[in-house]
């Protein structure tokens, strides 16, 4: 048994291990619904799983709505407004799954929680484009996974060109971009060895509520200083996002939070590894900071609710030299976790900053567990960035990482950044070490190849674009 | 059902892998043929749009101006070679042979090409060329969108990857 509290940077991780009550009920009701979509909503053979879903709901607001939803639906006369209802469902089931995870996990941090904001509804901008984006996504619903064909989905096209040309739709059309090219890849859907329901399931239906109107959360601004624990990388074949994962300390000495920095940008699809830092390098100056192993000074700088910066480089400058592992040992204990957004709630989006040492290690670089008193936390290796010196090998020799927590059917380690002896020497390597730039050799060979990828492609568009 | 079914981040599409883009700057696995760009050697104002059809291994080449390639004439000309080696480059031998129905015991590229060469396939006409070449032009234009600092918090499902093709 770990202590609960010992100077409060204990993870009780026996409790990642526990049951949660309830998870396997709800996700019974997810998967009843994920097979009836395999063969499509247009003339649903199992009409089980409609049911128990709009039973799952029976004593939420939305009970009317989906009930009347599975019914038209079982009958195979549902409309549009009828696959909404039954998207909303599942995200509402799935928000119940990420709250009882979330819970677990604050209980095994020990740390102080923050408090639910109010949020606004904003009025839907573009809404024609909106409604062709909802329209595909019916009919994709219709033919089911097993019905997806070339035309279906090429169909999805134009849409999503004239949704990424607009920023303010960017999350909607990041998230077609990269489900239209899995479906893509997997056509004809009728000689499928096997499909994956449940991420299918969740990107359709994340999208279908993203075509309604969005609620906006509240900003504010803050003054103090950022003190950056780690990048996370997350990428799909023509988009990337870099998200940093830092403490911030308030000027007016109020509680330290924990923020998140974020930049997304669209890429073709042969931009990879070093090329997408380089991408990103320029809107997020935060990125460098890092690199040099600096904390950053905010001057009001806007933020979310949720404790996502909406950075502008004109409100930060480079601050004192910070070590990330020393931020984890002092600051992390005490930082407050912000709250998520209702319609967000969902547990792929669990991403807890933790520091973790005194562990021991099982299996190799291939597959990594830290072992705590018995209690086995797997290790995520492969999502460590390949342009970055962090490598599975140093995760299974390290003695400290800092990571997040996260939750896929069960809780695992994505490795951020890990302390290793080389040469009876402690030495930190970071996962994003490579973000803002680097003079390591492997990593200017990489930025090297990138430049020229990416000129290629520039030169390219400059001569044949716009003829 | 297997975790990988009820896994949120599955993982569907193999992640690219590195080439250089001076010689053939654009190739797809799509519309049932391995298609692409290939930069002509002589004049840096004129790209080539070649294309094999998957199964009869139809092939096609000509400019983006709609001329057809010189050295296609009854077999597959140098565009296309190069076409099909920067494709087992960017998406693995194995996935090209798998989307081209190419058997052959270990593929590469040249096994690949000279598979499909030795059932002489007939050269089809240039009309999948136009869309092959605005393919083209749209995945360019992903270089022109803007970057931005708002979350996207539905990139949390596609989480980077080490695994190679």
């Amino acid at each position: 048994m770990v202590p609960v509290d010992q100077g409060g940077g204990l993870m009780r991780i026996d409790l990642l291990t526990d049951p949660i009550a309830g998870l396997d009920e709800a996700l019974a009701v997810v998967d009843g619904f994920d097979d009836v979509l395999v063969a499509g909503l247009l003339r649903p053979q199992k009409i089980a799983g409609l049911t128990e879903l709009a039973d799952a709901v029976a004593g939420s607001p939305l009970a009317a709505r989906v009930a009347e939803a599975a019914e038209k639906t079982a009958a195979g006369a549902a409309g549009e407004e009828h696959f909404v209802s039954l998207a909303a469902a599942r995200i509402a089931v799935f928000g119940s799954v990420h709250d009882a995870v979330f819970e677990r996990l604050a209980e095994a941090t020990g740390r102080p929680q923050g408090e639910d904001s109010t949020r606004q509804a904003s009025a839907a901008e573009s809404p024609n484009l909106l409604a062709a984006a909802r329209s595909w996504l019916s009919d994709l619903a219709r033919a089911g996974w097993q019905g997806i064909d070339h035309d279906l989905i090429s169909g999805s096209a134009q849409v999503i060109s004239a949704l990424l040309a607009e920023p303010s739709l960017r999350r909607l059309a990041v998230l077609l971009d990269g489900f239209a090219a899995e479906l893509a890849a997997s056509c004809p859907g009728a000689a499928l060895e096997r499909v994956p329901v449940r991420r299918w399931g969740d990107l359709w239906s994340r999208a279908m509520l993203l075509t309604l109107h969005h609620e906006t959360s509240a900003t504010s601004t803050v003054t103090g200083r950022l003190l950056p624990l780690g990048v996370d990388l997350l990428e799909h074949s023509t988009a990337a996002q870099a998200q940093v994962h830092a403490v911030f300390e308030p000027e007016d000495g109020t509680a330290p939070r924990l923020v998140r920095a974020n930049v997304t940008v669209p890429k073709p699809d042969t931009i990879i590894g070093a090329g997408i830092w380089q991408l990103l390098r320029p809107h997020l100056s935060l990125l460098t900071a890092i690199s040099e192993g600096r904390s950053m000074d905010l001057a009001d700088m806007p933020v979310t609710a949720e404790g996502d910066l909406l950075w502008q480089d004109e409100h930060a400058r480079l601050g004192e030299p910070a070590d990330a592992f020393s931020t984890a040992r002092v600051a992390l204990p005490k930082a407050v976790t912000p709250v998520v957004a209702p319609l967000d709630r969902h547990p792929v989006r669990i991403a807890v900053p933790v520091f973790l040492e005194g562990y021991d290690i099982e299996g190799d670089e291939d597959e990594v567990s830290f072992t705590f008193a018995g209690n086995r936390l797997p290790v995520d290796t492969d999502r460590i960035p390949a342009a970055g010196p962090l490598t599975p090998k140093a995760v299974a020799s390290s003695g400290a990482c800092i990571g997040l927590i996260r939750w896929d059917g069960g809780f695992r380690l994505q490795p951020l950044a890990v302390e290793t002896t080389v040469r009876k020497k402690t030495t930190a390597v970071h996962a994003g070490a490579w973000a803002g730039g680097t003079t390591d050799k492997a990593g200017v060979k990489a930025e090297k190849a990138a430049t020229d990828a990416a000129a290629v492609l520039r030169e390219r568009a400059g001569r044949l674009l716009r003829k | 059902m297997s975790d990988w079914e009820r896994a949120s981040t599955a993982r569907v599409l193999p992640p690219a892998r590195p080439r250089k883009l001076a010689k053939v700057p654009f190739v797809e696995l799509a519309d049932g043929r391995v298609q692409g760009v290939v930069s002509s050697g002589s004049d840096i104002g004129r790209v080539y749009v070649s294309s094999v059809a998957a199964s009869t291994y139809e092939f096609s080449c000509s400019t983006n101006n709609n001329r057809p390639c010189g050295g296609a004439r009854g077999m597959f000309c140098n565009h296309i070679l190069a076409l099909i080696n920067e494709s087992t480059l960017q998406y693995g031998a194995e996935r090209v042979a798998r989307y081209l129905r190419v058997e052959v015991p270990e593929p590469t590229a040249q096994a690949i090409s000279q598979t499909m060469s030795a059932t002489r396939p007939s050269q089809g006409d240039s009309t999948a060329a136009a869309s092959v070449f605005s393919q083209f032009l749209r995945h360019l234009a992903y270089l022109e969108f803007e970057a931005s600092t708002a979350p996207v918090p539905e990139l949390q499902w596609f989480p980077s990857t080490r695994a190679v093709v």
